[in-house]
């Protein structure tokens, strides 16, 4: 049977246009039989008109006032018939009071892009000077949401045993010695996805992708006269569109399709796709910003105001997204569960998500109703989702970020002590806790290891390799006299500021790197590896890059063979991660040794089984005991730690197993390649099952089977 | 007519005649192609006069071969440019596709079993 319905025929006639009122549900333009549903929330407007155009023309071809019956509640909801749907775009005006005091920002004269547009044209090729005389800059497009998925979905890899890379689109690609077809793009990640399989990782991260304008706020480098650009990201354009310069075919329109096809690569290859999400501010800016859409849609709901009508400014990027208002807080999980389902997207990490937690007033909540939300959505119930528990108005919940069971941090505090441990100024109380997890910050709530993001680089800070190369940022590349990024570094330069030809120097940066991802890889929660650390990658001491398109960002690939000892020493730890549950623990240690001799952790120093707590101590050594029942029933291999980040050698007592069980050596970084690291299973017998002797600044790692 | 039709044993050869394959004339295309797919099922599309294929079109060619597979017929694309045969590869299109270099090398596709 089959029977017309009769909706599919318009009920009103304007100009050349067949109308008739649409669903409020869902917002955004959705594509229905015969039309085009557009649906949009105003609670401030008076009015609203639908504005059309032409694929890339300067002037609109149609408006289209909402009738008033086709305005239910604050929403204006319209169907438009017969619309050339591949070639408009569209966007709205809205009439309403404009009080600057009272928050209403209402110009009739602006045309704005609608929050929910799936896709946006404007900035469809990357760096392409855009045209700044055109009346409506980032333009809605309607997207077909028809991909063939075919058998694909979500991994859903057990969060123990994540392995984050957190990488940025452009950055990974874009330099010449990347060997790809479209440098820079969604369809180069795809080319380099066996590079990234054979790293081991199991999941990306990928810095921000929604769309952003690279050009705002784009200045010349007074000194260089070099472009600077909004290079990262982060700052919101459209919080449902994928970024079209990130896209070989943004030109074409079709950033959803080839961000999916990626998408679906990567699950096909065992890797899931963690997107960074910026929902503490958009892309509008303070006061003297321009208008791209919330503004003039509604600013008082939209964004947090001062009791005066300025912008409150916790993101330290002019405005405050109003995240609690209880329709801020319906679009941003419109926005997750869109991602989820529409591009299988398997975990958000955001950013200065404290935000997401203050009230309309930036009072921080003790039970945030977004946060909740999110928490417990039916639809995110299995995606990852990680803080970065803290924002830029001194806002830090490292270890309190209100978790509902569900929520992961990145660690800021492990980040800090392994810093501060590998270059000698540690303290082994605070490292012996970042290694298991840190059960100081999360053991108490009952959440677990999980709950724990351990870096000790990230995209904001030095590279790893700059971590030991540098005592003090150098970020005059980016215009400002050194004054932005990050002061409090933590790091060591091994004696020289910046590159040399000391061939000890050097040696010794080598060590200290590989102590750092040997650390990073044995201890418990999840690990994130940033790109490019795993080759050695530098930003020449610059620690906030945000604003370069050039050698400063781009991954070097030449850099593969020049520090493949240093790639294959990563690969190994990592592998040596996966072949090893006792790693990856879902509970805390110290708690179980049911079925074994030992308990699950022992500690030791110099001597075994006589661990030095005390301060200003730089050796330790720990033992994890995998005999016990544990994950899948299965046991797992003993495995000894000894770490000495003292400039002299020292020697240490092994802790005697059961005769049955001897000693094999996985790891010294205090030894040249290739015998500072092996392949899981074939590690060497260790000469000598009393005591090593752990070189100067050295991890040592055995396994005993 | 914006497709010309060649039958060789039993097979269908479309070409598509239009330079550009995007919504004004994706509608006629398919309008056409879609009576021949009910009553055969062996296909060859021609796309050489083809210069631009926009994202409605490759959704057409898309659908036009799942309506073919769906009734376990085949469809091969032929005559590619090298535009849209990277289009459709960043994009996902081309992984669903036999295609083959042209219409003659295409119908030695169809010989093979």
């Amino acid at each position: 049977m089959f029977i017309e319905r009769i909706d599919i025929h318009p009920t009103h006639t304007r100009d050349k246009f067949k109308l008739r009122c649409g669903k409020p549900f869902p917002f955004g333009a959705t594509l229905i039989p015969g039309g085009v549903n557009f649906s949009i929330f105003s609670r401030h407007a008076t009015s609203c008109t639908l504005v059309l155009f032409d694929k890339n023309s300067p002037e609109p071809m149609a408006e289209i006032l909402f009738p008033k019956e086709f305005r239910i509640g604050n929403v204006y909801c319209m169907v438009v018939f017969g619309l050339d749907y591949e070639n408009i775009e569209y966007g709205h005006r809205m009439d309403g009071p404009n009080n600057f005091k009272q928050g209403h920002w209402f110009d009739n004269s602006k045309i704005l892009l609608d929050p929910y547009a799936k896709i946006i044209s404007g900035r469809d090729i990357w760096g392409v000077q855009p045209d700044w005389d055109n009346i409506y800059q980032y333009r809605g497009k309607i997207a077909f949401e028809d991909f063939d998925w075919e058998d694909d979905c979500h991994l859903d890899i057990p969060s123990e045993d994540l392995i984050i890379y957190e990488m940025h689109v452009r950055s990974f690609t874009k330099h010449p010695s990347s060997n790809v077809k479209h440098p820079g793009t969604f369809a180069a990640i795809r080319e380099k996805i066996p590079y990234l399989k054979e790293l081991g990782i199991n999941a990306v991260e990928l810095m921000p992708i929604f769309e952003f304008d690279e050009f705002e706020n784009s200045r010349l480098n007074p000194q260089t006269g070099e472009m600077l650009l909004n290079y990262w990201g982060y700052s919101t354009v459209g919080f449902f569109a994928p970024k079209a310069g990130y896209a070989a075919t943004g030109k074409l329109g079709m950033q959803a399709d080839e961000l999916k096809s990626l998408v679906k690569a990567l699950h096909q290859n065992g890797i899931e796709v963690i997107l960074d999400v910026v929902f503490n501010h958009t892309a509008e800016g303070n006061e003297q910003g321009n208008y791209i859409s919330f503004r003039g849609i509604d600013n008082q709901t939209y964004y947090m105001l001062t009791p005066e009508g300025y912008y409150y400014n916790f993101s330290g990027c002019g405005n405050t997204l109003n995240c609690n208002n209880p329709i801020v807080r319906g679009m941003v999980l419109d926005c997750l569960r869109y991602w989820v389902s529409e591009y299988h997207i398997d975990g958000f990490r955001f950013d200065l998500a404290s935000i997401l937690g203050r009230d309309p007033w930036g009072k921080p909540l003790i039970n945030p109703p977004l946060l909740e939300t999110l928490a417990f959505d039916p639809i995110l119930a299995k995606c990852k989702l990680i803080a970065e528990a803290w924002d830029a108005g001194g806002l830090y919940q490292v270890g309190s970020f209100p978790d509902y069971g569900r929520w992961a941090e990145w660690n800021g505090k492990y980040r800090d002590s392994i810093r501060n441990f590998i270059k000698g100024d540690g303290n082994i109380n605070d490292m012996a806790l970042r290694l298991q997890g840190s059960p100081d910050l999360y053991a108490e709530t009952c959440r677990t290891p999980s709950a724990s993001i351990n870096f000790i680089t990230a995209h904001d800070g030095f590279t790893l390799a700059d971590l030991v190369s540098y005592n003090h940022k150098h970020n005059e590349a980016n215009g400002e006299n050194n004054n932005d990024g990050e002061n409090s570094n933590d790091s060591w330069n091994c004696g020289v500021e910046g590159w040399t030809e000391n061939q000890s120097i050097n040696d010794l940066r080598q060590r200290q790197i590989r102590n750092a991802l040997a650390i990073l890889m044995i201890s418990q929660g999840i690990p994130m590896l940033l790109m490019g650390d795993e080759i050695g990658r530098s930003k020449q001491g610059n620690n906030n890059t945000y604003c370069h398109d050039n050698e400063l960002n781009w991954l070097d690939w030449t850099l593969l063979e020049k520090n493949v000892d240093l790639f294959k020493f990563v690969k190994n730890c990592i592998a040596f991660r996966k072949s090893h549950p006792i790693l990856r623990q879902s509970h805390f240690l110290n708690q179980d040794n049911s079925g074994s001799t030992h308990p699950d952790i022992t500690w030791h120093g110099t001597k075994a089984w006589n661990p030095d707590f005390s301060d200003h101590n730089r050796t330790t050594a720990f033992m994890l005991c995998g005999r016990q029942i544990g994950r899948n029933k299965k046991k797992d291999d003993y495995i000894y730690v000894a770490m000495n980040m003292h400039w002299e050698a020292h020697n240490f007592e092994i802790p005697k197993l059961h005769k049955s069980i001897q000693w094999h050596i996985f790891a010294n970084t205090g030894v040249k390649s290739p015998e500072d690291s092996w392949e899981p299973g074939n590690e060497p017998l260790l000469d000598n099952q009393q005591e090593v002797l752990v070189g100067s600044r050295s991890v040592i790692i055995l396994v005993g089977k | 007519m914006a497709i010309n039709l060649k039958q060789v044993a039993d097979v269908s050869i479309i070409e598509i005649e239009d330079k550009n394959v995007d919504s004004r004339t994706v509608s006629n295309i398919q309008h056409e192609i879609m009576p021949l797919i009910e009553s055969n099922s062996k296909f060859i599309i021609d796309l050489s006069q083809v210069s631009y294929m926009s994202s409605g079109g490759l959704r057409m060619l898309l659908s036009s071969y799942r309506k073919v597979t769906a009734k376990n017929g085949k469809l091969i694309l032929v005559g590619l440019s090298e535009e849209i045969k990277d289009t459709m590869s960043v994009t996902g299109f081309l992984d669903f596709f036999h295609h083959s270099e042209n219409a003659i090398t295409g119908l030695a596709l169809f010989l093979e079993k």
